[in-house]
């Protein structure tokens, strides 16, 4: 008894500092994203502002306001920025990993080299990658070492964009596509066996796609068609991102194929599988949860990054604007402290999205052990 | 003995108090012009030397860092004794309007600035009856820098009107010069573009959009992002990625014929590229702006709660006078918001700004903080992303409109 008294009491000022600093504060911008501050200059930046309560007004905006393309075309940055960043970090963090693993010599020296770039913080890494892509120098300079004329590409001053579709569509893209994950989910659970979860999977994927068939195309978010897309300015801050984070898949995955057990892998020789059958049966399985925690990482570095783009593209160059920069600008700068809070809380609703099935597996994990 | 020393202690103690006291100065005068300031608070040190100045500046340029830093102080009720600030809307529409500055209109009858500064300054740092900051020094945003040597090259003169300049672009791309205007970032398209709007807008107009008599969908007003798009083409397509400094750069390199940029392009070259004002380089009014100042301009003001209001006045007092400006304005590259300065402390740019200064029609600057409001000003880099995405006059003028309305620009201007 005595015992849990004291741990009570060693644990409450941790347990109150959180609620206060974390959970309070999460409360208040959630509060302060439902008012209007900001919009009367007079009360933005009063002594004691008045707040009026407006309700979803500040999110309405965000999604259908006419001045707030640039953060369409930020969360459309964001969605493009995090689908290359994860693939390029895991994919070029395996190459490397497999690489290592099969080079016995020099394997330290290798794993140190490719693992240093994460000790760096994503400004310096920011700097370093701007100098390299000027456009009239660094990586465009490269080809001229070998007496070839240089390139010209303008990688991070580009204003092309691939990809583009029209804002207005994205009602009927989130239906297809939640739409199709639905159905396999239902397609996984018809192999599995279990029945009724896949009627209920395949009942609400067909709704949601006859849904969008049928409404999802007429309906308009905006009167009028606004296109965006995936800003090519974009692939130079990918590039950096990828480069200071692939050594640590690189690590995590080394991790991984260090704990396949040999005998299993010999066994499969003597059974004579080839070497993608190797990979394709058993490493790849057996490495899937590293991927998923490497994606956790991943996703939720890739959600919140803002000071990678500050440093290489600064905060005006509406291509690679991502939600946090543009919550910066709205507050800071411009005074809209509302719809910077909203922004705040749609971070972290997409983070909390990332992270906490991952806590909540992990939890039930810890209770069974 | 030590309850003696402990006396002594505070009675020294008590007495420096009495004496001084504390100033703390926010600016973002760090780097180039850190210098200027400190000269500054040496002149101040001289007079009041029982004061203790704490010199808390926050690099970043034009305060991109600061004016964060700031806001948070204030909201969280530490205001700086006085902070630097850009005169006219920038202060007036976040500070004054939110009541948290002190009106200094008594100072200036005191001191006898009214008649010291031009009208035009006068008014664009008034606000409902008041005077709102004290202004160190001018920059002219409505500069167009080239080389006279590269000129005669080409065969050119520097061009007087947007029409001109844009027959101009046509025969330097003729003769091989891939962009004949020399551009950067975000900001300094902004830059251009209030050049831009001026001259096709005059100065009436100017005004009256910020006042809210002129709206942005108002076709004249619409006319400029058209000429300003055509403007555009005669520019580099990597300005994205330039500082202001490397579009500077490309003129001096020769590698383009123009440049439109405030006045401390004038400082760049003449201090750290080491050319000769009026020789090396010239300027001249961007094009259609003759007879016109657009000015803007760094000042200090007096924040309400204030923990050491006399010496911050006594700073105010420093700040206005024409010692103080002499002393400020050669070093950091700018010249005085005084009439009455002593041209001979300026270079050969200084002084033909000077006299502009006299004679000229003085407008503010949207960009640098003169004519609008910072909720709207910080919004307009997306107005310009629009332009740059869409090319469309149309609808960067429907944005800019849009913004205009939400943050009341014209209510603020009457």
């Amino acid at each position: 008894m005595r015992d849990r008294i004291l741990a009570f009491l060693v644990l409450l000022p941790s347990v109150l500092a959180v609620g206060v600093f974390v959970y309070g504060f999460i409360g208040q911008n959630l509060w302060v994203s439902l008012t209007d501050w900001g919009k009367d200059p007079a009360q933005a930046l009063a002594l004691r502002p008045e707040l009026r309560f407006v309700g979803l007004e500040n999110y309405r905006e965000l999604f259908t306001g006419f001045v707030d393309v640039r953060f369409r075309q930020s969360v459309v940055n964001l969605i493009f920025f995090t689908l290359f960043f994860m693939a390029g970090s895991l994919g070029l963090g395996l190459l490397l990993a497999l690489a290592v693993d099969k080079a016995p010599r020099g394997e330290g020296f290798f794993r140190t080299v490719f693992l240093f770039p994460m000790a760096l913080s994503f400004v310096v890494t920011g700097t370093i990658w701007r100098w390299l892509l000027q456009p009239q120098g660094g990586v465009n300079a490269l080809p001229t070492l070998f007496g070839l004329p240089p390139l010209s590409f303008p990688w991070l001053a580009t204003r092309e964009q691939v990809l583009a579709f029209d804002w207005n569509r994205l009602p009927f893209y989130t239906a297809f596509v939640v739409g199709l994950v639905l159905l396999y989910v239902a397609y996984t659970a018809h192999r599995e066996g279990e029945k009724r979860r896949a009627f209920w999977g395949l009942a609400s994927a067909g709704v949601l796609l006859l849904w969008a068939f049928a409404f999802g195309r007429g309906l308009k978010l905006l009167p009028y068609p606004e296109v965006h897309g995936f800003s090519l300015a974009l692939v130079g801050v990918i590039l950096a991102a990828v480069w200071q984070m692939s050594g640590y898949t690189m690590a995590l995955y080394l991790a991984g194929l260090r704990g396949i057990p040999v005998e299993v892998l010999e066994a499969a020789r003597v059974d004579g599988a080839s070497e993608w059958q190797l990979f394709r049966r058993i490493i790849f399985p057996m490495l899937a949860p590293i991927t998923l925690s490497a994606m956790i990482v991943l996703g939720h570095i890739a959600l919140k990054i803002f000071d990678l783009v500050f440093a290489m593209a600064g905060l005006d160059y509406a291509p690679t604007d991502v939600p946090a920069i543009y919550m910066y600008l709205l507050a800071f700068r411009g005074n809209q402290f509302a719809k910077g809070a909203a922004i705040g809380i749609l971070l972290l609703l997409l983070v909390a999205v990332v992270v906490v099935p991952y806590l909540a597996t992990q939890l039930r994990k810890e209770v069974r052990r | 003995m030590r309850k003696w020393l402990l006396a002594i202690g505070m009675v020294l103690g008590l007495s420096a108090l009495a004496q001084g006291g504390k100033l703390e100065i926010f600016s973002w005068w760090a780097g180039d012009e850190g210098p200027a300031l400190e000269a500054l608070i040496r002149l101040y040190k001289q007079k009041y030397p029982g004061v203790e100045v704490i010199n808390a500046t926050v690099t970043g340029g034009a305060g991109v860092n600061a004016r964060a830093v700031l806001k948070t102080r204030m909201l969280g009720g530490d205001p700086p004794d006085t902070f630097q600030v850009h005169a006219g809307m920038e202060l007036i529409g976040t500070w004054v309007v939110a009541n948290r500055m002190e009106d200094l209109s008594a100072l200036f009858r005191q001191e006898g600035w009214l008649q010291a500064f031009p009208k035009g300054l006068i008014d664009l740092i008034s606000y409902k009856g008041g005077i709102w900051s004290v202004p160190v020094n001018i920059h002219r945003s409505n500069v167009m820098w080239y080389l006279p040597a590269k000129l005669k090259e080409w065969g050119v003169n520097p061009p007087r009107t947007w029409d001109e300049f844009l027959a101009t672009c046509q025969t330097l791309k003729q003769k091989g010069l891939e962009a004949p205007l020399a551009l950067g970032e975000n900001w300094t398209q902004q830059h251009l573009w209030e050049s831009v709007a001026l001259a096709v807008l005059g100065p009436n107009d100017w005004n009256n959009l910020w006042n809210g008599k002129l709206k942005f969908t108002d076709p004249k007003a619409v006319r400029a992002w058209e000429v300003f798009g055509r403007v555009l083409d005669c520019a580099n397509k990597d300005a994205a990625g330039l500082s202001w400094q490397q579009a500077v750069d490309r003129v001096v390199q020769g590698k383009a014929a123009f440049n439109v940029m405030g006045d401390w392009a004038a400082g760049y070259m003449t201090t750290t590229l080491k050319l000769k004002p009026g020789t090396d380089f010239a300027w001249a009014p961007s094009p259609g702006t003759s007879g016109v100042f657009m000015m803007l301009s760094d000042s200090f003001g007096l924040p309400k709660g204030a923990k050491n209001r006399q010496n911050t006045i006594n700073w105010l007092r420093l700040v206005g006078s024409k010692e103080g400006q002499d002393t400020f304005n050669p070093l950091k590259g700018s010249i005085a918001a005084r009439l009455d300065s002593d041209p001979s402390k300026y270079n050969a740019y200084g002084q033909s700004a000077m006299k502009d200064w006299k004679s000229n029609r003085i407008v503010g600057s949207l960009v640098h903080g003169a004519v609008a409001p910072e909720s709207f000003m910080s919004q307009f880099g997306t107005v310009m992303e629009i332009f740059l995405q869409t090319r469309n006059p149309q609808a960067a003028a429907n944005a800019a409109q849009a913004i205009a309305d939400q943050v009341g620009l014209g209510r603020l201007g009457q």
